[in-house]
């Protein structure tokens, strides 16, 4: 009865416009139009809180609009109201998938502008603990990525590894996550040989690990036809868009800040940077799995050139005391007051300190008035940048690509939105 | 470095660039506002510097930088605090920090902009990427971005109505600011 009536209305509608030469005839048809899904931000496959709303024409993604802010815990404005030592448990919140990764590069940035220079044996404790880092995002990066594809085997794979990570964690640091291991002018616990022991188990054993993921994923041909030439983006695009990390090198861009700007002692020790030329999924994929291996070859340089000596800068006004010596020493105990309530003093004047953090360029940049408390202290996040180009990368696509596509970029929310 | 990119900019724009300084080893050039998107895609395209790849843009908020009494009260966390005067001319400074992949270098760029009317060229046009941290920006400083494509808040909700990263916004937040959803 109301499907007669409403053709009754159209062709009414179409004898007026008949009759009049002027007007257009204007039907809806229902499968003509475009379909707005709402992806997250409680949603399994998109790491975190990020919501995407995808506009769909069937089955191909037409536009996607992605919003953030759903974990936006304001570290910036904290930051301006805590000492340069007080800030250094918040950078683990960050990238809460490599902490290590994101204290030493704050901490670089604040030894930056405050003039003071961690001793040799602390640079190599950082790089090892940075390049661990690494192993265990990648890891994280692949599990998921894997898992969102449909191969949940690679998954727990990747958290067995990892699992032996957060234990070696354990041991350097004290703690299995949110480490805020380094100081500023150094790290809060030596290196022993018990933690140097358990790393070099790691690290032999791993390339057999992840050998067995590469067998299992890179001949798998369900894998492969879901992440093959998916969210592809070429070099130009990638630049435009300030894409960094993996990414950027999975478009065929050697760049990569531990070669373009060496830090700590990078420049001392011999590795790949890795590239692939064809910039989809795949390549993002086969860049993390192969970057992996050249952290083993870090980690096992560094182990042995690895020197003896103090972990913390000789710099009693700047550089927080051995907290043994706290107990003991008069001089020592006023420092450390000192230190922790009023802070470091650095010149007044701004450094923009940038690292290759896990997810990519992971840059501090901080401006200061000469009190112990940064002015300004702006985080370039690496996921932030990286999700920017999402829209970009699934335009085109299939909706079920966008969750491999996500996956391949790796954006880690606490980050992203700071 | 330093001397290269004074010359070529001192050359192509005169008087709209204000200040070349280096700290730390690193540069930074202050230019005047009007001319920043220009002074960007000239820095891109000239084949002796192509900075093509934009790290960084964030704003700063300078109320009270150089006036060391005063500068303690804006630690304070009440959130009925108010800065008496708030001085309008030149309050807020835009800094983009440019990357060179194929030199290996690093500048950045700083752009004042005034607090009463605060408004600001876009790179949008020169950088794609800009497009967020522009609208991270606006969101965090209220700085307005002319020409942006999609002037929207990036964190904050649509109807907030307040600056946060702004020297006047209190640490502690203003009460009932962000309502909870109705139930």
């Amino acid at each position: 009865m109301a499907n007669s009536s409403r053709d009754k209305d159209n062709v009414a509608q179409i004898v007026r416009a008949l009759e009049d030469k002027d007007t257009n005839v204007a039907l809806e048809d229902p499968l003509e139009n475009y379909m707005v899904l709402n992806m997250g931000p409680q949603h399994p496959a998109t790491h975190g809180v990020l919501r995407l709303l995808v506009k769909l024409d069937g089955e191909t993604v037409v536009e996607c609009i992605p919003e953030l802010g759903y974990l936006h815990r304001g570290y910036e404005k904290i930051a301006e109201a805590s000492t340069y030592m007080e800030f250094i448990p918040h950078t683990d919140r960050l990238d809460y998938i490599s902490p290590i990764a994101n204290n030493v590069a704050y901490a670089l940035a604040v030894e930056k502008i405050a003039g003071v220079e961690a001793p040799p044996r602390a640079q190599y404790i950082r790089v090892i603990g940075a390049e661990l880092a690494r192993i265990s995002s990648h890891l994280m990066a692949i599990g998921a990525m894997a898992m969102d594809v449909g191969a949940m085997t690679v998954f727990l794979w990747a958290f067995r590894e990892r699992e032996k990570l957060y234990d070696i964690f354990d041991l350097l640091t004290g703690v299995r996550f949110t480490t805020s291991y380094t100081r500023i002018g150094g790290v809060a616990q030596d290196l022993t040989d018990e933690t140097a022991q358990a790393i070099k188990k790691f690290i032999d054993e791993f390339p057999h690990h992840h050998a067995e993921i590469m067998k299992m994923l890179n001949k798998n041909r369900i894998f492969l036809d879901r992440v093959v030439g998916v969210g592809a983006i070429d070099a130009e695009t990638a630049i435009g868009l300030s894409f960094s990390g993996a990414n950027l090198r999975g478009c065929g861009i050697e760049h990569d800040i531990r070669i373009f700007s060496p830090y700590l002692v990078y420049d001392q020790l011999s590795f790949d940077v890795i590239t692939e030329k064809e910039g989809d999924c795949f390549a993002r994929y086969m860049v993390r799995m192969r970057e992996m291996l050249e952290s083993v070859k870090i980690v096992r340089q560094a182990l042995e050139k690895i020197p003896q000596g103090p972990i913390k800068a000789d710099l009693p006004k700047k550089v927080l005391p051995q907290k043994e010596r706290v107990y003991n020493k008069m001089e020592e105990l006023i420092h450390d007051f000192v230190i922790v309530n009023d802070g470091v003093h650095p010149d007044v004047g701004d450094v923009y300190v940038t690292t290759e953090g896990s997810k990519g360029e992971l840059g501090f940049y901080i401006m200061s008035d000469g009190s112990g408390h940064p002015w300004r202290l702006k985080i370039r996040s690496p996921s932030f940048c990286n999700l920017q180009a999402l829209p970009y990368l699934v335009k085109g696509q299939m909706i079920s690509d966008v969750v491999a596509i996500i996956g391949s970029i790796d954006p880690i929310m606490g980050e992203a939105d700071k | 470095m330093r001397e290269k990119i004074e010359e070529k900019l001192r050359a192509a724009f005169g008087e709209s660039v204000v200040s070349v300084s280096e700290f730390k080893g690193q540069v930074s050039v202050e230019v005047k506002r009007d001319v920043i998107a220009e002074v960007c895609r000239f820095l891109k395209e000239d084949p002796e510097f192509e900075f093509s790849f934009l790290s960084d843009i964030c704003g700063a908020d300078m109320l009270n930088f150089e006036d060391a009494s005063s500068r303690k009260a804006y630690l304070a966390v009440e959130h009925d605090y108010r800065p008496e005067e708030v001085p309008v001319a030149e309050r807020f400074l835009v800094v983009y920090h440019l990357t060179s992949i194929k030199n290996k270098e690093r500048v950045r760029l700083k752009v004042k902009v005034d607090g009463d009317n605060p408004v600001c060229p876009t790179l949008t046009s020169v950088y794609p990427a800009a497009n967020w941290y522009e609208r991270e920006t606006f969101d965090m400083f209220g700085i307005v971005f002319e020409g942006h494509p999609d002037m929207r808040r990036m964190y904050m909700p649509e109807e907030y109505d307040y600056y946060p990263l702004r020297k006047d916004f209190p640490q502690m937040g203003v009460p009932g600011s962000i309502p909870l959803p109705r139930k």
